[in-house]
């Protein structure tokens, strides 16, 4: 038994034989960590799921709130487009008001409780081995919780605006999983800096509103295709920019998103996925001594 | 296919305690360093703000140099020393969360970890839900803490406060919260941090007698304290941490005697040299 060689046993996390070896910074070894994090994904639901009933939204207000909060935003922002405009816009208007700042809501959420759910959890990192990825993969489970109630909302101002209704809108749920995983890459990665940064989550609402000014919500595609190439460029460059345009093109114009947007969503999906993820998992054995 | 069967029979060799000749837990040549900011709170700003500057406010700081021991299946372990020799480093590396800077540790067995700062992460959650929550992240399933969960509330008698926020909870409640799940998750191993110093005396009794059932069932133990007659009254071995380093292994009255004959001898110079 002692002389067995250099053990090869894979569980990091709970199995029955541990071997920890000199650090480096580095990748843990994949086929473990994605095991552990696969038998402990009930950790991520159960964490998110408390964290709502903490907040009260499972409650009646709670959740009448959870569908107030943006809806009173979309009025908000459609007042203020108003009055900049100078003349009010349609209700389809704001149909596209509100589909965008849902989503954006969903993905900027996520991103900010992601951010600091490495360094709130920090009992739970100092005393229990598990992959810390579960974290910001659970802030990005709320996100999602909370994006759910507001989806009837978009329904009935879909249906009062008179928007198509059409096979496309079956590519749904495959952008919700692609806006999901962009932002827990996005997550992890600012969860990662704020270790070592403490203020990287103060930044962070500042980052937000501007993205939010950025982004094809306050307007449309069509608003700015006359607009000069060199700003056109610059806007295509924004993840939101071929990500709600595949949003819309279903909602809007009642066909599938076209190929450019899909590509674009789904590379950044992949793209945040990998470096956000591998950034977090090439740093999260040093988390326990940092916080 | 080889790993596996090696895991199958430390697993068999555990489940009926008959293991033969293999330690529990082997550290060899570990020492763990790392970098700790002097700043309170690490900001981007502050960094900014000292940038060209060149002020150094990474410190590193040796928290184990060099320590190897074995520990056999049913060994109570105390761990003794001053404040900042390493103990809590030297418990957090075998449970796997502080990654050794050199040298290798080895473990035999279910980890259940009861440190310093005991369950609950999350003050706003209610102690059931920080129970489940722990489990779940410790790796056992649904169903498996379901199970578990009525013996630790019972065992924590903490009565309508198990649904209250934990903010809510005196520390005396939080420790033995924490003891309870850590005892319940029937491990193999248990690491004990500074925990028997909360809770009142019928429930450090009760602890006690838990720890001795444990011991009973060739669970190996480390215990980390400064109650140097919990040590001498529960370890059946004993190690003595200085400043990071390994100072005395064996029987728990020599290495108490020596710990305490340097804490009146060297007095001043601990103060002088530690702090």
């Amino acid at each position: 038994m002692k002389g067995s060689p250099p053990v090869a046993l894979d569980d990091d996390f709970l199995g029955q034989v541990h071997v920890y070896e000199k650090h480096r910074i580095g990748l843990p070894r994949m086929r473990p960590y994605f095991r552990e994090l696969w038998r402990r994904r009930e950790f991520a639901v159960e964490l998110s799921r408390s964290t709502l009933r903490a907040q009260n939204f499972n409650t009646l207000f709670g959740q009448l709130w959870l569908v107030l909060n943006p809806l009173l935003l979309g009025a908000v922002y459609y007042v203020l487009v108003a009055i900049i405009r100078g003349n009010a816009r349609g209700i389809d208007f704001l149909a596209h008001l509100l589909g965008g700042l849902f989503i954006f809501y969903f993905v900027s959420g996520s991103i900010l409780t992601g951010t600091n759910s490495v360094v709130g959890g920090g009992r739970l990192i100092l005393n229990t081995s598990f992959p810390r990825i579960l974290l910001p993969a659970s802030a990005t489970i709320t996100a999602f919780l909370r994006f759910l109630p507001t989806l009837p909302i978009y329904a009935a101002v879909h249906i009062a605006a008179g928007l198509p209704f059409s096979w496309a809108m079956l590519w749904v749920p495959v952008l919700l999983l692609l806006y999901a995983l962009f932002a827990h890459g996005v997550a992890a990665f600012f969860a990662t800096l704020q270790v070592y940064f403490r203020d990287t989550a103060n930044f962070l609402p500042y980052l937000t509103r501007i993205w939010l000014y950025l982004s094809p919500i306050l307007w449309t595609l069509d608003d700015v295709s006359g607009v000069g190439v060199k700003i056109k460029q610059f806007l295509v460059l924004n993840p939101l920019y071929p990500m709600l345009g595949a949003w819309q093109d279903i909602m809007e114009h009642g066909h599938a998103p076209r190929l450019s947007f899909l590509l674009g969503t789904l590379a950044w999906a992949v793209g945040a996925t990998v470096v956000g993820g591998l950034f977090f998992m090439s740093r999260e054995r040093e988390f326990a001594v940092r916080l | 296919m080889s790993s596996l069967s090696v895991s199958e029979r430390a697993k068999k060799g555990l489940s009926d305690g008959s293991r033969v000749g293999g330690p529990a837990v082997k550290v060899e040549d570990l020492s763990v360093t790392y970098r700790a900011s002097v700043e309170k709170r690490p900001t981007l700003r502050g960094a900014i703000m000292r940038a060209g500057r060149g002020r150094r406010t990474i410190r590193t700081i040796e928290a184990v140099r060099d320590v190897s021991f074995e520990v056999q299946p049913g060994t109570v372990l105390g761990i003794v020393g001053a404040n900042g020799a390493g103990k809590s480093t030297l418990v957090r590396a075998v449970a796997g969360i502080l990654p050794p800077t050199e040298g290798r540790i080895e473990v035999h067995g279910r980890v259940s970890t009861l440190l310093a700062l005991g369950v609950g992460f999350n003050g706003n959650l209610s102690g059931r839900e920080n129970v489940v929550l722990g489990g779940l992240a410790a790796g056992l399933t649904r169903s498996e803490v379901a199970e578990k969960y009525q013996e630790i509330e019972d065992f924590a008698e903490l009565g309508d406060f198990i649904d209250m926020p934990m903010k809510t909870y005196s520390s005396g409640m939080f420790s033995r919260l924490a003891f309870s799940v850590a005892v319940n998750m029937t491990p193999d191993i248990l690491l004990v941090d500074e925990a028997l110093s909360a809770g009142d005396a019928r429930f450090k009794r009760k602890s006690l007698d838990k720890m001795r059932e444990l011991v009973a069932q060739a669970r190996t133990i480390f215990l980390v304290s400064h109650a140097l007659a919990t040590v001498r009254e529960l370890c059946s071995e004993a190690i003595w941490m200085h400043k990071g380093e390994l100072k005395l292994h064996g029987d728990p009255d020599r290495v108490i005697k020596g710990y305490t004959r340097y804490l009146e001898v060297g007095e001043s110079a601990v103060t002088d040299e530690d702090f």
